[in-house]
């Protein structure tokens, strides 16, 4: 079976879910190898477990100091050699765009923000705020997708991969733009926005940053990320990076939970494809209410509150 | 400092949209067609540093149906100089590696010193084009930006990650795209939108551009849409009001669903 190559996302020498998730999506469509940019250390023993039969490693300077087009250029040099039945990226920022600049330079089409992959290349998105479903295909060439995370549950297939280091060999169009720094923002113990299976969102309703607290303490009793809305990002009630949306971060928890948040249109599209969606809104007629498999009608700093303690009180 | 937009008109996110049933694509004349948000932002960008730096001007670029030149003068109306409008039947079906071919010949014409453009576009959500371009040009791509610092012919962006945040530099010839986080777009003028009417729009066909029409649109696309089904709209479920007991309620019903 011919190779599928996955683009390894990950973090802090940890592998990310979404990774893990196209290492399964993968295993339908042929055999999985990763690749790795950067530092590998730690990361082969996880991929195997997923069922990764070889790890390509790609690091050094030219790697790693320069915004994405190395890392395409490499990319683009594998394909050729091994001749992928498919190439999976995560949907994030830097998977698209690594995305796109694969896509020219091997002239293929590319689909983005894909939820399922069929081995005859059919693949599913959910569009315009999750109110449409569409199967594409790639015309004429190999499938190079971005996979919106949690689309699927990751499985456990172990093997022992087989890990290479890859040539890197990249030209000076390749190294235009410079990353001179990276900045740490705090960032609690909380799990990754797009990654979590539980997500607890406040808006504007919360009313301040300060209020947020109650937000992120639901949240943590819970084993959930913060997000946030709009409105609430806006106000300076929550740092941008968290805002759900649009514009924003698309989740797809398996549980998310909405405080006063009203759920206007441009919100519903970042959160539409939850499996399960409660709301805390004192407006009856909130049309988050519209989506909600549980609403509660009500001053969230009543229910809240109450809440934590029930779930204390449980645990 | 020469600068072009690249601005796409879309249908207006918080109305419905469809896509229409013959061919799959984007169902353009029942919405509401407007500037792409994050393109107002790259816009705002572009006319602060050409307030910034004398001798600056700013061009849109848009490569759509006719019916995009309401969101040329729009554009025009917040204040650039003037626009190029691709304007050709057989662009039809394009997708984003045809749009990214069109448009990169565009701007080889146009020869800018930088391109600002959205981070994304509310239809597609490709987040692609930037790089496309880019790659086409060999021209450096800072994208995702929420800070802009132009100093000279160097450019400097915070980009956000998740991580946190990374500064990425780059010489100008450059595309940068940004993020809603970067600025505040301004509202046009009344005077503002008077001039935008007589403000130049050159139209160019892919003839103009020297690109051939298989290379585009139904026939140069790599990629199609085979069909498309309106997914079913979620139904509300239990709706409880709050008598003292809402919160008990609430974790009630996470624990049935084994949440808690
Ligand atoms: C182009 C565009 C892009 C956009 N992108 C995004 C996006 O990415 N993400 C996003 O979220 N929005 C986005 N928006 C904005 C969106 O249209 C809404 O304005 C925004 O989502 C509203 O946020 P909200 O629900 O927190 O605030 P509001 O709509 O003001 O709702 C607040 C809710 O809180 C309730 N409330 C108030 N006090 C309490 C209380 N004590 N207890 C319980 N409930 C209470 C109120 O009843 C109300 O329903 C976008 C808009 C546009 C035009
Ligand atoms: N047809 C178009 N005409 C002009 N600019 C475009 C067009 N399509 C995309 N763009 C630009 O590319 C950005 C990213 O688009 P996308 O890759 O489709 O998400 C948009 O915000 C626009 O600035």
């Amino acid at each position: 079976m011919a190779e599928v190559l996955v683009v390894v996302e990950a973090s802090g020498g940890t592998v990310k879910k979404v990774s893990l998730e196209m290492l399964t999506m993968a295993r339908a469509l042929g055999t999985p190898s990763a690749v790795v940019f950067g530092d590998a250390a730690g990361l082969a023993d996880k991929l195997g477990e997923f069922g990764a039969e070889k790890v390509y490693v790609a690091s050094g300077d030219d790697v790693e100091s320069y915004l994405v087009a190395p890392k395409a250029t490499v990319l683009a040099q594998l394909v050729k050699d091994v001749q992928p039945a498919a190439v999976l990226l995560g949907s994030t920022q830097e998977g698209k765009e690594i995305a796109g600049r694969l896509a020219v330079k091997l002239d293929n089409g590319v689909l983005t923000d894909v939820s399922a992959l069929e081995p005859d290349g059919t693949a599913t998105q959910v569009i315009f705020a999750g109110s449409a479903i569409v199967k594409s295909k790639i015309l004429g060439g190999i499938p190079i997708v971005t996979v919106r995370p949690n689309s699927l549950t990751p499985v456990a297939a172990p093997v022992t991969p087989a890990v290479s280091n890859l040539d890197v060999a990249v030209g000076d169009a390749d190294r235009l733009a410079k990353v001179v720094e990276r900045v740490a923002e705090a960032k609690g113990a909380r799990p990754e926005l797009t990654e979590a299976s539980i997500v607890v969102s406040g808006g504007r309703g919360v009313g301040s940053a300060e209020n947020f607290k109650l937000v992120e303490e639901l949240a943590d009793l819970l084993g959930a990320a913060v997000g946030a809305s709009r409105a609430a990002t806006d106000s300076g009630f929550y740092p941008h990076a968290f805002q759900v949306g649009q514009t924003g971060k698309t989740v797809s928890p398996q549980l998310y939970v909405a405080l006063g948040i009203s759920g206007a249109i441009q919100h519903r599209a970042g959160m539409q494809t939850s499996k399960t969606i409660v709301a805390v809104n004192k407006d009856a007629e909130a049309p988050i209410f519209e989506l909600a498999d549980f609403g509660v009608v009500g001053d969230l700093f009543q229910v809240v509150p109450q809440a934590a303690e029930e779930i204390r009180k449980r645990k | 400092m020469k600068i072009v937009v690249l601005v796409k008109q879309v249908p207006d996110s918080g109305a419905e949209r469809n896509l229409r049933a013959e061919d799959n694509t984007v169902d353009r004349a029942s919405a509401n067609n407007v500037i792409n948000e994050m393109d107002e932002y790259a816009l705002e960008e572009a006319l602060r540093i050409q307030e910034a730096h004398g001798g600056s001007t700013v061009t849109v670029l848009t490569m759509g149906p006719e019916r995009a030149t309401e969101s040329i003068r729009k554009a025009l109306s917040m204040g650039p100089d003037g626009a190029v409008h691709v304007l050709d039947d057989a662009l039809s079906g394009t997708d984003a590696l045809g749009t990214s071919k069109v448009l990169a010949a565009a701007l080889k014409r146009l020869e800018p010193d930088l391109v600002l453009c959205g981070a994304e576009s509310t239809d597609a959500r490709g987040q692609v084009l930037p790089h496309m371009l880019a790659e086409r040009l060999g021209v450096a791509a800072l994208t995702g930006a929420r800070k802009l610092t132009v100093d000279g012919s160097q450019l400097t962006i915070e980009r956000q990650t998740e991580e946190g945040y990374e500064v990425v530099t780059a010489a100008t010839p450059a595309i940068v795209s940004v993020w809603d986080t970067i600025n505040e777009p301004r509202y046009p003028s009344f005077k503002g939108i008077m001039a935008a009417k007589k403000k130049p729009v050159e139209t160019l066909t892919l003839a103009d551009l020297g690109v051939s029409a298989d290379e585009a649109g139904w026939a140069g696309a790599l990629t199609t849409v085979a069909s498309h089904a309106k997914r079913p709209p979620r139904s509300a479920g239990v709706k409880v009001t709050d008598d003292g007991e809402g919160g008990t309620k609430l974790v009630e019903f996470l624990v049935s669903e084994k949440f808690v």
